[in-house]
């Protein structure tokens, strides 16, 4: 595993796949910061987070688009099959690493809120020791909740690459798996419970819905809550996405 | 060390490998010959552990591939049909991950210069792999099978896209890496396998339809007795003074033609030695004797003939015109013949191997030290 995940890691810093990434992860989190923070004069972050998770369906899959595809494409798999490490072993070294470059550009987004702290201090002392600033538990809950979010989002991702041998169609279909689960939630919570006004009423579809809604989960971290459920689903979410792709790679050795 | 017994795999309705069965002794280096699409590459990849069998067993140094594939794959060093080589990584990275890969115990400085140097790639160590030559690419992938000194190593193909010169050395690698190692060649270039094989296995349509040890069959090529000798003199005289020289039975003129002398192909009794009296026969009638060389039977007529022999009727090679290649091609089946029947037998009589191998499951088969470097001692020798 130590070998794949050591690979991995140096197969983004060879390809310009891992510097755009980290460029562009860099980029629109800046920017995003701006225009919900500090342009809207709040130190709240849940929309930046939100917006930033929002991103992550398009970048994310840079990430993970040629963790399985492009080793099918070169072969190389055979090499990676027929050593002495579990196909568990692989898979996790892979996602571990990608999860490493995320995490990395994760951490290093959070200089975006130095900004907010200066104000926040200046404000604080400029007024009657009332305390002004961004809510730190809040940032680091949401950061937590990210965090989690970015798992399942490789999760997925490296599932869908082991079943191509096209990188650009792993992307693309990464994407657009992505986007489902988003918009089946936004839609999910068209209309109001209390008006009856509800886009779809029946329960049943509702429930199957809210089972992928990986973005709604993501609303208690905002407030700085550690919301377990929230947290065992998207662990749950992540391991049966690296669980499939074992399962791809079992089921193709016996086709 | 390697024990196949009644391996099958279908890919859907087709079947790729038909129950087949052979062992490979520790030390032995098992040639694996085929034509496109016998199954060769199917059986590698079973063997290697890259894909699982339908039904029938394998093992490894006792251990099946699929009920403990770590420890089997662990005595293995696998070099498939096209290198698995990353474009990106230099030959240095790339070894190094293979060590990594590996987990392999060695000295890890020392053990991979000594695989470069057994392999020649020494000189491109530093380079880029997308930027080597096929030659060099092939050769990193087998220096990659090598990492970790594997005591079983399988090669699919290894001499493709080398040149000559590589070939011949490729060749000798594998002769010395079958003095400690257990090796499986497969390929369709059959001097290659007469060169360096102890054991020839043919495997056609997913069968296989011979299992012999080389020296047997080149045995059995030289019980044959047939010659081209080159003589100058009068053609249809040289002709008929052949064939009434007692104690050959068959003569005729090749084509090939050197100023006044023709070639000639002779065959002669089961049991007789006709080379003596061809030379004074000749002498007294001054018609000198140019050449005069042994006609074996190349293990290349014995392939085809025992592929052909499998395959069923309708898909043989037309059939060859010309008497001299009719006699050859008749003597060529009884060989295949003698074969195909025998290994058909052993295919029968292969045991299913059912009993417990305990025993054998802790066997070390690990090669301690480094033989890499006591083979450069052997080739100074020489």
């Amino acid at each position: 595993m130590l070998a794949i995940y050591k690979k991995e890691m140096r197969s983004y810093f060879i390809n310009p796949v891992g510097y755009v990434f980290i460029g562009v992860f860099l980029a629109l989190s800046a920017g995003l910061c701006c225009y919900t923070t500090l342009q809207s004069n709040t130190y709240n972050t849940a929309s930046y987070y939100y917006f930033l998770i929002l991103c992550m369906i398009i970048i994310i899959p840079l990430l993970t688009m040629r963790t399985f595809s492009e080793e099918r494409k070169m072969r190389t798999e055979q090499m990676l099959l027929t050593a002495p490490i579990s196909i568990t072993g692989m898979v996790m070294g892979k996602f571990l690493a990608a999860m490493s470059i995320f995490g990395g550009c994760l951490a290093v987004s959070c200089i975006n809120l130095i900004p907010l702290y200066v104000i926040g201090s200046q404000e604080t002392k400029a007024s009657d020791g009332e305390t002004i600033g961004p809510v730190t538990p809040e940032i680091i809950g949401s950061l937590i909740g990210v965090l989690l979010v970015g798992a399942v989002f490789i999760a997925i991702g490296i599932l869908i690459s082991s079943m191509t041998e096209n990188q650009l169609s792993a992307a693309v279909v990464t994407i657009a798996v992505l986007a489902v689960m988003l918009i089946l939630n936004m839609v999910n919570s068209v209309g109001s419970e209390e008006e009856g006004t509800r886009l779809i009423n029946n329960y049943v579809i509702r429930y199957v819905i809210d089972w992928v809604s990986v973005v709604s989960r993501f609303s208690n971290f905002q407030y700085g809550i550690l919301d377990w459920s929230a947290l065992l689903y998207y662990v749950s979410v992540t391991f049966i996405a690296i669980y499939l792709t074992v399962r791809v790679y079992e089921r193709r050795r016996w086709a | 060390m390697i024990k196949i017994s009644h391996l099958v795999k279908n890919y859907g309705n087709f079947t790729a490998v038909d129950d087949i069965s052979f062992e490979v002794a520790k030390g032995e280096v098992l040639g694996f010959l085929g034509p496109n699409g016998a199954g060769k590459s199917t059986t590698m990849n079973m063997l290697t552990g890259y894909l699982s069998s339908t039904s029938g067993s394998i093992k490894i140094g006792g251990v099946d591939i699929l009920d403990d594939p770590l420890n089997a794959k662990r005595l293995i060093g696998y070099l498939p049909e096209q290198p698995p080589l990353y474009p990106d990584m230099t030959v240095e990275e790339y070894l190094s991950f293979a060590y990594d890969l590996k987990n392999c115990k060695l000295n890890k400085e020392k053990h991979l210069r000594e695989i470069c140097e057994v392999v020649k790639i020494t000189d491109v160590y530093k380079r880029m792999l997308k930027n080597l030559s096929k030659g060099y690419k092939q050769r990193v992938g087998i220096a990659q099978a090598l990492v970790g000194n594997p005591p079983v190593i399988i090669f699919d193909e290894p001499t493709i896209g080398l040149d000559p010169k590589q070939i011949i050395e490729i060749r000798n690698l594998i002769r010395t890496l079958g003095k400690e190692h257990t090796v499986i060649l497969s390929t369709h270039i059959l001097q290659e396998v007469q060169a360096v094989c102890d054991r020839i296995v043919i495997i056609n349509k997913g069968k296989i339809v011979a299992n012999e040890l080389t020296e047997n069959i080149s045995r059995a090529v030289e019980n044959t007795r047939r010659f081209n000798v080159k003589i100058s003199g009068p053609q249809r005289d040289v002709l008929a003074m052949l064939r009434n020289l007692p104690g050959i039975c068959y003569a005729e003129v090749l084509a090939a033609r050197d100023g006044d002398a023709y070639t000639y192909m002779i065959e002669s009794e089961v049991g007789i030695d006709v080379r003596k009296k061809l030379f004074w026969a000749l002498a007294e009638r001054k018609w000198p004797l140019i050449g005069m060389e042994a006609l074996g039977m190349s293990i290349e007529d014995i392939f085809i003939a025992v592929v052909d022999k499998t395959a069923p009727e309708g898909v043989q090679r037309p059939k060859k015109k010309s008497r001299y290649e009719g006699v050859r091609a008749a003597e060529e089946k009884e060989v295949a013949a003698g074969i195909v029947e025998k290994t058909v037998k052993d295919q029968e009589n292969a045991s299913y191997d059912e009993e417990s191998s305990d025993s054998a499951y802790y066997e070390d088969h690990s090669i301690k030290e480094d033989t890499f470097a006591s083979e450069d001692k052997t080739e100074e020798k020489k």
